[in-house]
């Protein structure tokens, strides 16, 4: 009897299994119309992809504004700046996310796209608290880390070995820092210490003595110590007065103007309540 | 009376037939996962394999995804350096322990220390690598060599030592329990001292046993990620020996195949994606020789037992 009871079980089972494998693969079949509705209510989907650096925000702006419109489903999917551009410019997703300036050659492939900058970020130069040195040009950051400068003396401080701390290749925080610092020739040394998320930059920073490293703005905390560029401190005023010269936008991109739902997406993240949401997430509101 | 048994003895056989199907589903499902994993993963390399070649694929030192070069030796040696450092450093003490359990720990301290050792094979590997990265790496960066920040092979492989002492010490405990009591008790009434017959007899006997349980702790190495992020430093480069002491190439940092994998999949699309997915196919093939090594022992050892 109970042999036949376990049979059941293990049937039941089995059974279980394989309608769980069938499951999601018809779900997914259902979704995917956009239409615009024809009442003042909007209605529709909205699929936003690219920038993993905008990609929280912008998910905090797509759920307060799901929350004004219940009609509207808005997807927000990463996958790099250069991701974002190339899906809004070929039109495979409504908008396209970017936390760098678009380049000269994206716009040469997709002439229509447009460009609507929503926040700002700043981007400091951190070292840990043992480092004596508190300013550096930007020739010297270049220097320190494409590893031409070893030392802590070569930039005024003591004979110590600079220890250099950055992110992973394709990361949008190396790729605008890449850009606005190392420019075309200079590369980030291969020996630097990679650490994979700006969290675990800040605490490797922390952690390690006469170690130097960037990151966002918004993940500054008292462990580390920030270093001005050239006099300028890396504050939120210095950054929105245009001072501090490690500012990158963060981008939005539709192919040719906007449609009704996208304008009334961007409108939203224009308005106080969306820069405020900005502003709250660590970023410079583009007011 | 005779009709009911007959009836019962039916159903038996026929619930018998049936979870036998039952269990030979289950095991083809198994089968046919671990191949669909490979084919898939192989299937997602191609593009890497063809476009980039096979050879500079494995021998290529540079790695920059951002001008197309993909190169794997670097963190080829990088795996390959930390788990030979793990195995340097955790193979004494996880032997030792088999020795000692399987030997001469009386029963009681063995009720106490193999649950122990067993405990620590359930740590989460996270945790390993928060300890190696707020304990080993500040004590590592003590060592005073130019260039040495704490976060490299050294940490790397003193955590890897640790993570696989529990998998080789059970397996070689195992191996030298199934030694048959006749020939330690041969040993003896030949004269021979404990100590001697652990030496001639006992572990000669278990050596296959001892040397798969070797091999499968290579495997457990190779494919540890996480805590090997943590504490590697994650730079592409050769690892080279700072001072004229070839020993320094262990506070040299690194990037293990896995870490490569897990660091950058979050960003890579097209030839970058395909590069990636050819590591977790070099990967495959190594653990692959490294577990079928393991089984070759075993077999050789379970014949000659």
């Amino acid at each position: 009897m109970s042999t036949r009871i376990s049979m059941l079980l293990f049937g039941g089972i089995l059974l279980a299994i394989a309608a769980g494998c069938g499951g999601p693969g018809e779900g997914s079949g259902a979704a995917g119309s956009t239409s615009s509705g024809t009442t003042e209510n909007l209605s529709g989907e909205l699929t936003l992809v690219g920038s993993t650096t905008i990609q929280p925000v912008a998910e905090v702006l797509a759920e307060a504004y799901e929350s004004l419109h219940p009609d509207v489903m808005i997807n927000v999917q990463g996958g790099g700046s250069s991701v974002g551009v190339t899906s809004a410019g070929q039109g495979t997703a409504d908008i396209g996310m970017a936390s760098r300036d678009i380049k000269a050659s994206e716009f040469e492939e997709f002439p229509d796209i447009v460009v609507h900058t929503i926040a700002r970020d700043g981007i400091a130069i951190i070292a840990s608290p043992d480092v004596t040195v508190s300013d550096l040009s930007l020739d010297q950051i270049r220097g320190i880390f494409s590893g031409t400068i070893v030392s802590w003396r070569q930039v005024g401080g003591p004979d110590i070995p600079i220890v250099v701390i950055s992110r992973e290749e394709g990361s949008g925080t190396r790729g605008a820092f890449e850009e606005m610092v190392m420019g075309e020739d200079a590369v980030i040394s291969a020996a630097a210490i990679l650490q994979p998320s700006n969290g675990a930059v800040l605490t490797t920073v922390a952690g390690t003595p006469s170690s130097i490293a960037y990151l966002s703005f918004g993940y500054i905390n008292d462990s580390v110590k920030t270093i001005s560029i050239g006099g300028v401190a890396p504050t939120p005023e210095n950054a929105a007065s245009g001072t501090y010269p490690v500012v990158r936008p963060l981008n939005l991109v539709t192919k040719g103007e906007p449609d009704e739902l996208a304008r009334s997406f961007i409108d939203f993240i224009y308005s106080a309540d969306g820069q405020a949401i900005v502003v709250q997430e660590g970023y410079l509101s583009v007011n | 009376m005779t009709g009911t048994v007959s009836a019962r003895g039916r159903m038996k056989r026929l619930t018998d037939s049936a979870m036998g199907l039952v269990l030979l589903g289950s095991a083809l499902v198994s089968v046919t996962i671990v191949l669909l994993i490979g084919l898939f993963t192989l299937k997602e390399a191609l593009p890497a394999f063809r476009d980039i070649g096979l050879v500079r694929l494995l021998t290529g030192t540079e790695w920059r995804p951002g001008q197309d070069l993909y190169g794997l030796f670097a963190m080829i040696a990088g795996s390959v350096l930390v788990t030979l450092g793990a195995i340097v450093l955790g193979l004494p003490l996880a032997l030792g322990c088999a020795v000692f359990l399987a030997e001469v720990a009386p029963a009681w301290v063995r009720a106490v220390v193999k649950p122990s050792i067993e405990l620590l094979a359930g740590i989460p590997s996270v945790v390993f690598g928060l300890f190696g990265m707020v304990v080993l790496v500040p004590m590592v960066r003590g060592i005073d060599v130019p260039g040495n920040a704490g976060f490299g092979l050294l940490s790397a492989s003193m955590v890897l030592a640790v993570m696989i002492l529990p998998t080789i010490a059970s397996v070689a405990e195992v191996a030298l329990r199934s030694v048959p009591e006749e020939y330690r008790q041969g040993s003896l009434a030949l004269g021979a001292t404990r100590w001697e017959t652990l030496r001639r007899v006992t572990v000669p006997a278990a050596r296959s046993g001892m040397l798969a349980a070797v091999v499968l702790g290579l495997g457990r190495a190779l494919g540890e990620t996480i805590a090997m992020i943590m504490v590697i430093g994650n730079a592409v480069m050769m690892p080279e020996a700072a001072t004229s002491n070839p020993l320094t190439i262990f506070l040299s940092r690194a990037r293990t195949l896995t870490g490569n994998i897990a660091v950058e999949i979050n960003y890579a699309t097209g030839l970058h994606a395909a590069a990636l997915f050819a590591t977790g196919v070099v990967l495959f093939v190594l653990i692959m020789i490294v577990n079928a090594s393991a089984r070759a022992l075993l077999a050789s050892g379970m014949r000659r037992g």
